[in-house]
């Protein structure tokens, strides 16, 4: 979004020994969109979210967009207090001597001048967050919930160029989680901040992460787009018994009388139960492997909605006394389209002979509506938009 | 009957400029060994704290000795033209600070560990520098070890004897302070003063805990 910025990513050479845990990766986020690090626990993860930080520090090299942040060749490292980041820790992390409201303004009041381009609004962060009616309380006073938003909310508010989330939902309970992650959306869609989110839940992966950056034991196994790794059958993404993967959707039509809405993604369109938003607005779908079933012919008089035809990319590779093999599909006829992944019995694979190449069509179940997608809500937009012309006023400037 | 209030006041004076010295000196040393990854640090610790265990004489020869005209102390007094800061006030301060220091460093150390690492993480990502981070996070969460170790510093210094003994003597007006006035009224049988003076230091003392009880509990409470 920033001008400036360009194409410009950021760019991870981190080596070193922690006790006995060796870290060693090589790896580049955009400087768009939330780039998710995925992995077990020990894998590394949060330690290279801290090396970005500047509170731990490995050999290697760091720059984000232009600045370089560290460079032991150059004998570069910036301490973390001159890194224009936010962090926001598992555990809040709020100022227990402070109100809310001083904690929100603890960043911004040091906020370093060159980074106060685009600058994020207090009244609009508090909006956002929802955090309104806490600002005078202590943060003892908070649920936990409360406090994570709060924590995000004064991360925003010292005007960072990167955010760093380290598993800011893990220690909170499934219902405290749900009451967050619509905030953390909003955040992703309507601020035009790079994000990068530790996590080892791939359901907030699926619903946040646009780039996926999976690690084990201290090493990168594979980056790239988050759809794009969820079809690579070589990973442990498709092979988790939770395989899915998610696809970016237009809404094209509805239909009122069956409350149902129509989603075109590449390759193909999705029928969605209920009625999700007007024509044009993007939405985030999940599509489970072992909601998709394959057929040779057209299947007719059936009750799933969405069948289409595709064609089979690949097969994940024999294992002699596999039950279940995963295929990956490309929509439409010559498979160009966006890829699924779909879970049937090896008898059925040998049966109906599919392998790579075949043409068959995909029944699929059930389609989640995951997101609400790029683009967002009226009242995000407008944020993101007048952070925009905050940005371009000061470049004119 | 009149001169009890020189004593007083020159303890007052004592104990107020030792315990801003004591605040001084302490909170950097607390600081350095609530941080510090040195392996030493515990042997800086263990000297720190000998004061609490040494007999007050002990520490008051050694004492003697530092201050008096063939130790440092009479080095020092000689910038100024004096030939000991043994017998003096400013020694006096000295010592008190040094026989002190334990039950100042000790609260503000503990306040120190007390919340770890994760503010002041928190501080340096939101862009607060080491010092600014000190002043503004460091300081007002370890403020319950501040009020407790300038009070008992401060308690302590008006309740010292041994060592004021030691090093201070019984100059009326310089060294003689609450401690040794009462047991010079004892010892000249001046029962009258030495009650008067034994009473105000049990009222102080029952102030002070009291004090520091309440408002402990006050800070401890979480919210406003």
């Amino acid at each position: 979004m920033s001008a400036g910025a360009g194409e410009s990513a950021i760019e991870f050479t981190l080596a070193g020994r922690l006790g006995d845990f060796a870290l060693d990766v090589v790896f580049a986020a955009p400087m768009r969109g939330v780039t998710a690090l995925f992995g077990p626990s020990g894998s590394g993860k949060t330690t290279i979210l801290r090396c970005a930080a500047g509170l731990q520090r490995l050999s290697g090299r760091l720059q984000v967009g232009e600045d370089v942040w560290q460079d032991d060749a150059a004998g570069v490292f910036r301490p973390p207090h001159r890194r224009p980041i936010g962090y926001v820790f598992q555990e809040a992390s709020l100022f227990p001597h402070l109100s809310v409201r001083d904690n929100l303004r603890f960043g911004a009041k040091r906020a370093l001048p060159e980074h106060g381009v685009g600058a994020l609004d207090f009244a609009d962060i508090v909006k956002l967050l929802g955090i309104g009616h806490l600002l005078d309380r202590a943060p003892a006073a908070l649920s936990g919930g409360e406090r994570q938003r709060v924590a995000i909310g004064r991360a925003l508010l010292s005007q960072p160029r990167l955010l760093l989330m380290d598993e800011p939902l893990a220690s909170l309970d499934r219902l405290t989680k749900d009451e967050i992650l619509p905030h953390l959306e909003a955040v992703h869609e309507s601020l035009a901040i790079p994000i990068l989110y530790v996590s080892h839940d791939i359901g907030e992966i699926e619903r946040l992460a646009d780039t996926l950056v999976l690690l084990e034991n201290g090493r990168v196994a594979a980056a790239g787009e988050l759809a794009v790794l969820q079809a690579d059958l070589e990973l442990p993404l498709a092979r988790a018994p939770e395989a899915a993967v998610t696809l970016e959707g237009a809404v094209v039509g509805a239909d009122e009388t069956y409350a149902l809405t129509t989603f075109a993604v590449a390759g193909g369109t999705l029928i969605v139960p209920g009625r999700q938003g007007g024509r044009g607005d993007r939405r985030r779908l999940r599509i489970s492997a072992s909601d998709v079933s394959f057929s040779r012919a057209a299947p007719e008089e059936t009750t799933i909605l969405n069948c289409l035809p595709v064609r089979i990319h690949s097969v994940s590779r024999h294992d002699r006394d596999a039950v279940q093999m995963n295929i990956v599909v490309g929509l439409g006829d010559d498979g160009g389209g966006a890829r699924i992944v779909g879970r049937v019995t090896r008898k059925s694979q040998e049966a109906l002979g599919l392998t790579a190449g075949r043409r068959v069509f995909a029944q699929i179940k059930s389609v989640a509506l995951l997101a609400s997608g790029a683009g967002g809500g009226p009242r995000h937009r407008a944020i993101a938009q007048s952070q925009q012309e905050k940005a371009d006023e000061a470049q004119r400037a | 009957m009149n001169d009890i209030w020189t004593p007083i006041r020159l303890t007052l004076e004592l104990a107020f400029i030792t315990t801003f010295v004591l605040l001084s000196i302490g909170t950097p040393v607390a600081w350095w060994l609530a941080r510090s990854r040195a392996r030493w640090k515990e042997v800086a610790a263990t000297i720190v704290a000998l004061p609490l265990v040494l007999p007050p004489t002990v520490l008051g020869f050694y004492l003697l000795i530092l201050l008096g005209p063939q130790g440092p102390g009479g080095w020092l007094a000689g910038l100024w033209g004096g030939r000991s800061l043994a017998f003096t006030f400013p020694g006096l301060v000295i010592g008190s600070t040094v026989y002190s220091l334990p039950f100042v460093v000790q609260p503000i150390r503990n306040g120190f560990e007390a919340f770890g690492n994760r503010p002041l993480e928190a501080a340096a990502t939101l862009r607060a520098g080491p010092w600014d981070a000190f002043w503004s996070v460091a300081v007002p969460l370890a403020r319950p070890g501040f009020l407790t170790g300038a009070v008992l510093g401060f308690a302590h210094t008006v309740g010292e004897f041994g060592v004021v003994l030691m090093i201070g003597g019984n100059i009326p007006g310089q060294t003689k302070v609450l401690s040794v006035a009462i047991y010079d009224y004892v010892e000249s049988l001046q029962w009258t003063e030495a009650s008067l003076l034994a009473g105000l230091m049990v009222a102080f003392a029952f102030a002070v805990i009291l004090t520091v009880t309440v408002f402990e509990k006050r800070v401890a409470r979480p919210g406003r």
